[in-house]
């Protein structure tokens, strides 16, 4: 491959390939590179997609995109060791187009229908197609070494959207390797169920899609959280825990995904399961504070690969890595037009970032990342008091229903100091407002 | 259709959850340590942060083995690792995990 592109995109995960379609579609020769055998046999996400930005670049893209089921009902779960507070959302109105822009996906088949929808519009998708490095002339990036025959392939600018696992972004010296407190792993497991069944299961009508998410006693009392999200016919199931803490506690992931399953409420929704797949990938969830430089002559960042991932309540990655997908696309073919590769042209795509969503939502939440580890009563004093109080309040039992109510707020007191909860809350308000 | 899927979900272990992901096995490890710093290190976090336990220490041959055909490529361990002692490179294009389900 000796030619010489517009622009050249390293990897085919949303970001890249929304960048692609928009590079494409406006008439500039890109190649994307990806190094798995097909674009998305490489990854995994908990699984709803965010997509009011694939809306605007492929209008009413699930009528034919491989989406599995539009999210309809929401539950947030309170899980002590043994028991749980819940609370349920079910949105009639989501059950209608747009659909809230959420869809469970399975990304190996998502991503790939994405990169041939780029495909169509005019890029180039190369699959088991190895990018070692960044090539320079004159110190801007004019380029990429393919690990394939003839390695080099030249363009006045390269998109990397490599994803979480940043080796190029780190070794253009833009990143530095991302402190473990910064990057959550996250495990899941494919577990196949009949159709009828998870509707009955999850009280849903055809079509419609549940995200459940576990909080408080999910990882059996350390930091990290729980999911079960339907498909069709599958539910993804996983867990994620900061780098840090599986570090500090010598956890096993996987004992903490069979721990997972085994808490009664989630053991409950899995009856007569059988695991398909497993699989591990990480979230760069450090936020605001933690985000790299993010262009450089002749390159630029977006998705995972620079930290886009809004770790508040819905934690959103994809939708983000399509918006830096396009912004990217903008900015290079501004640059185009004006013949200018340099990083003071290519700071437009910062520009662009820092008045949309992007960086607007990353920057709200800058602390929640902190909260979380500065909180760590939130994983078990917290649940476990709770739900003890909650299991008193509606204990049957002979006592005088005044008495009873008092023994049970003297005990919540005793475990959870009244300031501390205030000054807990008072942080973790950020979280949800 | 009802008993069947009243049963509890089937446990795995781990050998077994990794016989159903798909892995084209390269014949060089993509994860090549550095075997005097991992000899002197302390933590050995690579040994509990694997989600497929890839590192294991060898008493015997004092070191530690890298079962690479496991790996799921999350990149984890070289995070975890404070010397920097794992140079993690990517598989070979099509070669490592590939995942029908993601
Ligand atoms: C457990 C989990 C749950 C999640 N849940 C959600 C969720 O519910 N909703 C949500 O919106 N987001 C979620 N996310 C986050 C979301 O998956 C990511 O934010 C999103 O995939 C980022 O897209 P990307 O294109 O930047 O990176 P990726 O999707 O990781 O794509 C990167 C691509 O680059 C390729 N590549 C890497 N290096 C090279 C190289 N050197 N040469 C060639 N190709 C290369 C990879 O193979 C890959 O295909 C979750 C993530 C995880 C791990
Ligand atoms: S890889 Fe890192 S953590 Fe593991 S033994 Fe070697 S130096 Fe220690
Ligand atoms: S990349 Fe992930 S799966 Fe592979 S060895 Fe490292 S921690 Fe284990």
């Amino acid at each position: 491959m000796s030619e010489r592109f517009d622009c050249v995109i390293v990897g085919a995960g949303p970001s890249g390939i929304a960048a692609a379609y928009k590079l494409a579609s406006s008439g500039l020769s890109v190649a994307v590179f990806e190094r798995g055998e097909t674009p998305g046999s490489k990854n995994m996400s908990g699984g709803v997609l965010y997509s009011t930005v694939l809306n605007k670049l492929i209008p009413e893209f699930w009528k034919e995109a491989p989406v599995e089921r539009h999210v309809t009902r929401r539950r947030y779960s309170l899980l002590s060791k043994d028991s749980a507070a819940s609370f349920d959302l079910e949105f009639e109105p989501f059950n209608t187009p747009p659909y809230n822009n959420s869809f469970t996906v399975l990304r190996a088949r998502f991503d790939r229908w994405f990169a041939k929808k780029a495909e169509e519009a005019g890029a180039v998708v190369v699959t088991e197609a190895v990018v070692d490095d960044f090539i320079y002339e004159d110190g801007k990036v004019n380029g990429v070494s393919v690990r394939m025959e003839g390695g080099a392939v030249y363009s006045d600018v390269v998109i990397c959207a490599e994803g979480a696992n940043s080796l190029l972004a780190e070794k253009s010296g833009l990143k530095k390797r991302p402190d473990p407190g910064s990057m959550v792993l996250g495990v899941k497991e494919i577990i196949s169920l009949p159709k009828e069944v998870i509707e009955g299961r999850f009280s849903l009508e055809d079509g419609q899609g549940a995200a459940l998410e576990f909080f408080g006693e999910a990882l059996g009392g350390v930091a990290g959280s729980g999911f079960i999200y339907t498909n069709k016919d599958t539910l993804s199931v996983g867990i994620g825990c900061p780098v840090s803490v599986l570090k500090e506690k010598g956890l096993k992931p996987n004992e903490l995904m069979d721990g997972f399953k085994k808490h009664p409420s989630v053991r409950r929704l899995l009856r007569g399961g059988n695991i398909e797949e497993y699989s591990a990938h990480m979230i760069p969830e450090g936020g605001y504070n933690t985000l790299p430089e993010l262009t450089k002559d002749g390159l630029i960042l977006v998705g995972d690969s620079a930290g886009f991932v809004n770790p508040s309540i819905c934690k959103e990655g994809s939708n983000l890595a399509m918006a830096s997908g396009v912004y990217a696309a903008e900015t290079v073919i501004e640059a185009k037009n004006r013949g200018d590769f340099s990083k003071s042209v290519l700071d437009g795509y910062t520009e662009r970032l820092k008045e949309s969503f992007v960086l607007k939502d990353l920057k709200k939440y800058r602390d929640v990342p902190g909260i979380l580890h500065s909180a760590p009563g939130i994983f078990k004093e917290y649940p476990d008091a709770i739900l003890e109080f909650l299991q008193g309040y509606f204990k049957i039992s002979e006592e005088s229903k005044d008495s009873a109510r008092r023994e049970i707020k003297k005990l919540f007191r005793s475990k959870v100091p009244v300031w501390r909860l205030m000054v807990d809350l008072l942080r973790l308000r950020r979280f949800f407002t | 259709m009802t008993e069947e899927f009243l049963k509890p979900l089937e446990e795995k272990t781990l050998a077994e959850k990794l016989f159903l992901v798909r892995f084209k096995v390269d014949s060089a490890s993509h994860l090549i340590l550095d075997k005097e710093v991992c000899w002197e290190c302390g933590e050995r976090a690579c040994l509990s942060v694997c989600p497929t336990e890839v590192y294991k220490w060898e008493e015997g041959k004092k070191e530690i083995t890298v079962s690479y055909e496991g790996c799921l490529e999350c990149g984890t361990c070289r995070i975890a690792c404070s010397e920097g002692a794992i140079d993690w490179r990517n598989p070979r294009g099509g070669f490592g995990v590939s995942l029908r389900f993601g």
